[in-house]
């Protein structure tokens, strides 16, 4: 089921009425989520994830903007006529019941035509259960399982009425880190299975950019940029989304265009093709640089990190945005730990501008 | 005897003598008074002992009454009084604007002394020379016959008294349902939601197991206070309660032990271990119920 939201906004009353009397979580969102695909929603807390989740499955109403599944508008429709399953971040499991009669909640609830017997209950919760492989625990309560156990039933509960779309809101966040890793590779195989079109809230750029087809970036209830994710990372549209994506994050430096020169300071380090003298901002990806003893750009050396495959070169630039600067280089290229300064040459490619008020992306091309 | 288990003896020691002295003592004092026939309270004699304090209390139509007077509150009182406050407090908990109004406004009776809120109800019943009383002004303007509240039939009077006993204990349990209602997972209550669960379902399978140890809290010390009953009926019917076919159980022990035909501590002790026995009955009742209805966490 494709999800297409036509110019979404949600205002939240606020007391403070210096504020305007309002809390806009949602700002004018346009976007389609296509049939069948995974979409990662993310963004740092507080930026409307949880109410744009609410709006699609129908528990906030939006103050405007529409939202389609497929061709019908269901934005008057309440949750349980959309065909929504949703899991949420503290699970809301109901703690007084078993697996069993948690999975088949939703189904008791169904009236008139659609109501099931006893036996077909039983075959879609046991179908259910067995998606997410917990059908040893059926006649457990909450309390007696692990996070990821009841992760499970969460979905189980989610998927039990064959929804048309499933959407999770942080469903990753109370487990450890393992259990993490496990449990998102879990969700993908689900989904790819059952090829449910799946919204996933998480503001963890890592889990997004690992399982989703497509992410989606938001700031402060505005959209940002939305693509699959290694385009959105080697190609994003301004400074939030180069900083919110990556770990390492991005090295952000204050830079100049002097004379199609890309200055850092006084070092010209890139030769670009922009003609007009101009301060940027720029940002070089911890894998853009280079060890290289002649390199143009030079900075303070702290100390290396080896990480098994990588090593991390810390340093700091007085022109950083942050406190140090973070290289990643191959493990076998030699560095003198005890020099004071390391010189680098930097990757054209993963070198990236914005503009110095409006922060967005300034495209250019590298003249060697 | 280990070390430790040694330590938590010593610390438990100060609180296992204060109620050994003040509780433990006069529960087996009152015991052996019930058990000594003809106890002379003078001479401090009696004649031996038996049973006998037992079959005359069993006996005495004036506890037969008591006991009928203290059943019809409890089973009356008890149930409608929990749900009456269950109503009130779901109400409160939708109208989240005035909520802490009302809840001070619940709260009132609650703070308010029972011999003046006694007062109260007896200008809302009474008949004077000088006035019927509001109830029964109401009464009259509905059409109806004025009814002696206070000195009038049985069942006047039982009603005064249930009516009294339900409000004076409503603001207790509408605070604690309020609260146990609020502290409700609502993310519960959103997933029913996208579940499609009508609101009557939503309340008797999540509301409902989600606060029943509450209620259950609330029904036990209910039964317990409601079975204790006693100066909310000398609030409204005076000292004089046999005469008044209102007694209590506690009000005849009261009687049998203080007043104006008292002065028999083995007939009190007895009543009073036949109440101890029937409150414990019902309490091992509700827990065995409990345990069966309540979700525990
Ligand atoms: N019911 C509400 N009333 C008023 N303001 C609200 C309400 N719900 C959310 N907000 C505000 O809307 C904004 C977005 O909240 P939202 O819960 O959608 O953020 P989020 O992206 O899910 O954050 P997190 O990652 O912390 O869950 C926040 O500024 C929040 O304070
Ligand atoms: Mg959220």
């Amino acid at each position: 089921m494709k999800i297409s939201l036509e110019h979404l906004t949600k205002k939240f009353p606020n007391r403070n009425r210096k504020e305007g009397g309002f809390v806009t979580a949602v700002n004018d969102f346009d976007f389609v989520i296509p049939d069948g695909k995974l979409v990662g929603l993310l963004g740092p807390s507080g930026c409307g994830k949880s109410t744009m989740l609410n709006m699609i499955c129908g528990l906030e109403k939006p103050t405007s903007g529409r939202i389609y599944f497929g061709e019908d508008d269901v934005t008057d429709l309440p949750p349980e006529n959309r065909g929504v399953g949703m899991v949420f971040q503290s699970y809301a499991l109901y703690p007084h019941l078993t697996v069993r009669q948690n999975i088949m909640f939703p189904l008791e609830n169904l009236k008139g035509k659609d109501k099931l017997t006893k036996a077909e209950m039983e075959e879609k919760v046991l179908e259910a259960a067995r998606l997410v492989q917990i059908e040893r625990l059926m006649e457990r309560r909450p309390s007696e399982m692990s996070g990821g156990q009841q992760q499970r039933v969460a979905i189980a509960r989610a998927l039990v009425k064959k929804p048309k779309v499933l959407l999770l809101d942080e469903p990753l966040s109370n487990l450890d880190a393992r259990l993490r890793l496990q449990t998102r590779e879990e969700i993908r195989r689900i989904q790819r299975e059952t090829q449910i079109t799946t919204v996933f809230v998480t503001h963890d750029q890592e889990e997004a950019m690992s399982i989703s087809d497509m992410i989606v970036v938001m700031e402060a209830g505005v959209l940002q940029q939305i693509g699959k994710p290694q385009e959105v990372y080697d190609d994003p549209v301004n400074l939030f989304v180069a900083k919110f994506l990556g770990t390492p994050a991005i090295n952000v430096f204050e830079g100049e265009i002097r004379n199609g020169m890309l200055c850092i300071g006084d070092e010209a380090v890139l030769k670009t093709n922009l003609r007009e003298d101009r301060r940027v901002w720029t940002g070089i990806r911890p894998e853009g640089f280079i060890l290289q003893e002649d390199g143009p750009f030079s900075c303070e050396m702290i100390r290396m990190e080896v990480m098994g495959r990588d090593t991390s070169v810390v340093c700091r630039h007085p022109l950083c945005e942050a406190e140090t600067v973070r290289a990643i280089v191959p493990t076998e290229s030699k560095v003198d730990d005890d020099a004071e300064r390391v010189r680098f040459a930097l990757k054209p490619f993963k070198v990236e501008l914005f503009d110095w008020d409006t922060r967005k992306r300034i495209r250019f091309e590298t003249e060697e | 005897m280990s070390e430790n288990n040694r330590k938590a003896w010593l610390y438990l020691l100060p609180a296992i003598l204060f109620l050994g002295v003040f509780m433990v003592y006069p529960l087996l004092d009152v015991l052996v008074y019930s058990l000594e026939e003809g106890y002379n309270f003078a001479s401090q004699t009696y004649r031996g002992v038996g049973l006998f304090n037992f079959s005359y209390v069993l006996h005495d139509p004036y506890f037969m009454q008591a006991v009928k007077n203290t059943f019809i509150l409890v089973i009356f009182t008890v149930p409608v009084s929990t749900g009456l406050a269950l109503l009130i407090a779901l109400g409160l908990n939708s109208i989240p604007r005035l909520k802490d109004f009302f809840q001070t406004v619940f709260f009132l009776p609650y703070v308010t002394n029972t011999l003046a809120v006694g007062l109260v109800f007896m200008i809302l019943f009474k008949k004077t020379p000088y006035s019927d009383g509001f109830v029964n002004l109401l009464i009259e303007m509905l059409g109806g016959q004025p009814v002696d509240f206070i000195e009038g039939p049985y069942w006047a009077k039982m009603t005064v008294m249930s009516f009294y006993t339900i409000w004076i204990v409503l603001p207790f349990k509408i605070l604690i349902l309020t609260s146990a209602l609020a502290s409700v997972d609502q993310n519960l209550y959103k997933a029913a939601k996208v579940d499609g669960t009508s609101p009557f379902r939503i309340f008797r399978k999540i509301t409902l197991p989600m606060i029943s140890p509450m209620i259950f809290y609330l029904v036990i010390t209910g039964f317990i206070g409601a079975f204790k009953a006693y100066s909310d009926v000398v609030a409204i019917f005076g000292t004089n309660l046999n005469a008044a076919g209102m007694n209590t159980i506690v009000g005849y022990v009261y009687d049998m032990l203080y007043g104006d035909s008292g002065g028999y501590p083995s007939y009190a002790s007895a009543a009073a271990l036949i109440l101890f026995a029937i409150v414990l009955t019902i309490t091992c009742i509700n827990l065995l119920v409990s345990r069966k209805k309540v979700y525990h966490a």
